[in-house]
């Protein structure tokens, strides 16, 4: 075939297509899938399709185009798979999935905080409304609200300067030792590991407060004090 | 001027969307301007129920993005305001028969002759919803003082958001100011704190909004209706100007909470 096709490798899954893009620009990688889809409009007709974009590092208007793009030839993208922690954000801000396979057995493998390094962090400078979720395997810092309906699962701890409205999991994989810290604590419901609380009636006067498991295995919420 | 383009759209159905974008199509028409409306709820269409033109129509929105007629012979010219034209949807097909794209050609055809195009979006976040924000300037979410509602409204201020589509704007539509007093209603506070954008309006809960709509013809028509004067101030303000927000208690208090939100950006 042609150098283009050489781009992108298609993929059948139970229930959808997964193209895989090699490296090249961006431009070249849409131009590459949109031709192909062109060159064979029934077969992608009514397709569900995962993307996976390797490194390439995606903003909004770029996933917003590709997928309208694609909308307008009956086809629906539904997850991206990227390496890029900026692409994962994107995607999950616009609604897409970020995983496709069915999630492994728990592993049993235990984490620790510290396993997880410092540097990976995602941080969202906005506030998560309704609808949003944000996976991530590391620590998630949100400078904003989470709004009721918007939810984050972290493998590590969850910081969130604003209000705590919807549902944050964190320590996801299993990690007793994760917190969840947020300047007015009012969530939908909490859970740190294994460990679920349902919704904390909002405070009168709400101060920071920190949420974590405690010796007796149990969550717990303490306000913050300075000592 | 070209055209400004406004997509009037909610979440959750209901709550006033085609209410609100028929009343401010006949305010701002009655303010002199230049005013299409275009229902883009396709497979359910009411908006022309609501104008009182349902009988008129002969050609839809289908029509035209399948090449059957011209913009112009879907363009419904309203009874009273002769500068009011309403583009209907089709009631026989769903909203797949029109894409973003075609959306943004007619809209782009309209902008040179005409200084609004309100969109009356469907409820949801699926395709007609898409279409519907496709080719606005400025988005206008509708909600009611109700939790619902309210989470709804969120949702879809996050789907512009993440999409770059500029601030939304929001009326509160159906607020029952005794309701909120004796704290048995969401006051505009609460909403406007979960929301936290710009409001462009209240809307009083009132009777003839629903006694006009089985008319056909839109309470903004009503000088005497709360709710009417509450639209036509709201299409001065989609018009650039600064009105203030009407007391609907004489009392203050809590009124004038609202006068200092609303001046609040």
């Amino acid at each position: 075939m042609n150098e283009t096709n050489s781009l992108i490798q298609i993929k059948g899954l139970r229930d959808g297509l997964l193209v895989s893009l090699d490296d090249a620009p961006w431009e070249q990688q849409r131009t590459a899938l949109i031709t192909q889809v062109d060159a064979q409009p029934a077969f992608f007709r009514g397709a569900r399709l995962a993307l996976d974009v390797s490194s390439q590092v995606l903003r909004v208007n770029e996933l917003v185009d590709l997928r309208d793009q694609l909308s307008e030839r009956g086809i629906t993208l539904w997850a991206v798979i990227s390496e890029s922690a900026t692409t994962e954000k994107t995607a999950q801000l616009l609604g897409l999935a970020t995983r496709i396979a069915k999630p492994r057995p728990e592993e049993s493998r235990q984490f620790s905080v510290s396993d997880l390094g410092e540097e990976t962090a995602m941080f969202l400078n906005r506030t998560l409304r309704s609808g949003t979720r944000i996976e991530f395997a590391g620590h998630v810092v949100v400078l904003g609200d989470v709004n009721p309906g918007a939810e984050i699962v972290a493998e590590g701890n969850v910081m969130i300067w604003g209000r705590l409205r919807g549902m944050v999991h964190a320590g996801s994989k299993g990690n007793r030792a994760a917190v969840i810290c947020a300047l007015d604590l009012s969530p939908t419901q909490l859970r740190i590991a294994d460990e679920v609380s349902a919704s904390i009636n909002p405070r009168e006067h709400p101060r920071p407060e920190r949420a974590r498991i405690n010796e007796n295995g149990k969550l717990q919420t303490d306000f913050w004090s300075n000592g | 001027m070209p055209a400004k383009v406004i997509t009037i759209t909610s979440g959750k159905g209901g709550v006033g969307k085609t209410t609100a974008v028929a009343n401010l199509a006949v305010a701002l028409a009655s303010q002199g301007h230049k005013v299409v409306c275009i229902d883009g709820d396709i497979g359910l269409r009411n908006l022309d129920v609501i104008l009182g033109l349902e009988n008129r129509i002969v050609y839809d929105i289908v029509d035209v993005v399948e090449g059957r007629c011209r913009l112009k012979q879907a363009m419904i010219r309203d009874k009273k305001l002769p500068e009011l034209y309403l583009i209907p949807a089709a009631q026989t097909r769903d909203k797949n028969a029109v894409s973003p794209s075609d959306m943004s050609r007619l809209i782009k055809e309209l902008r040179p002759d005409y200084d609004f195009v309100l969109i009356d979006s469907p409820a949801g976040i699926e395709r007609g919803f898409r279409n519907a924000i496709a080719a606005a300037d400025r988005v206008v979410v509708v909600t009611n003082p109700e939790i619902s509602a309210v989470r709804d409204a969120d949702r879809v201020i996050g789907i512009l958001e993440a999409e770059e589509k500029g601030p939304a704007a929001l009326i509160l539509n159906r607020l029952n100011p005794t309701l909120v007093k004796n704290g048995d209603m969401l006051s505009p506070d609460d909403v406007l704190d979960l929301l936290a954008i710009e409001l462009i309006g209240i809307v009083p809960e009132d009777e003839n909004v629903i006694i006009s709509s089985n008319r056909g013809a839109p309470v903004a028509f009503d000088q005497k209706s709360r709710a009417g004067q509450a639209f036509r101030n709201i299409a001065r303000r989609l018009n650039g100007e600064t009105v203030p927000f009407m007391s609907l208690d004489h009392q203050g208090g809590f009124w004038d909470r609202i006068q200092r939100l609303a001046g609040r950006k």
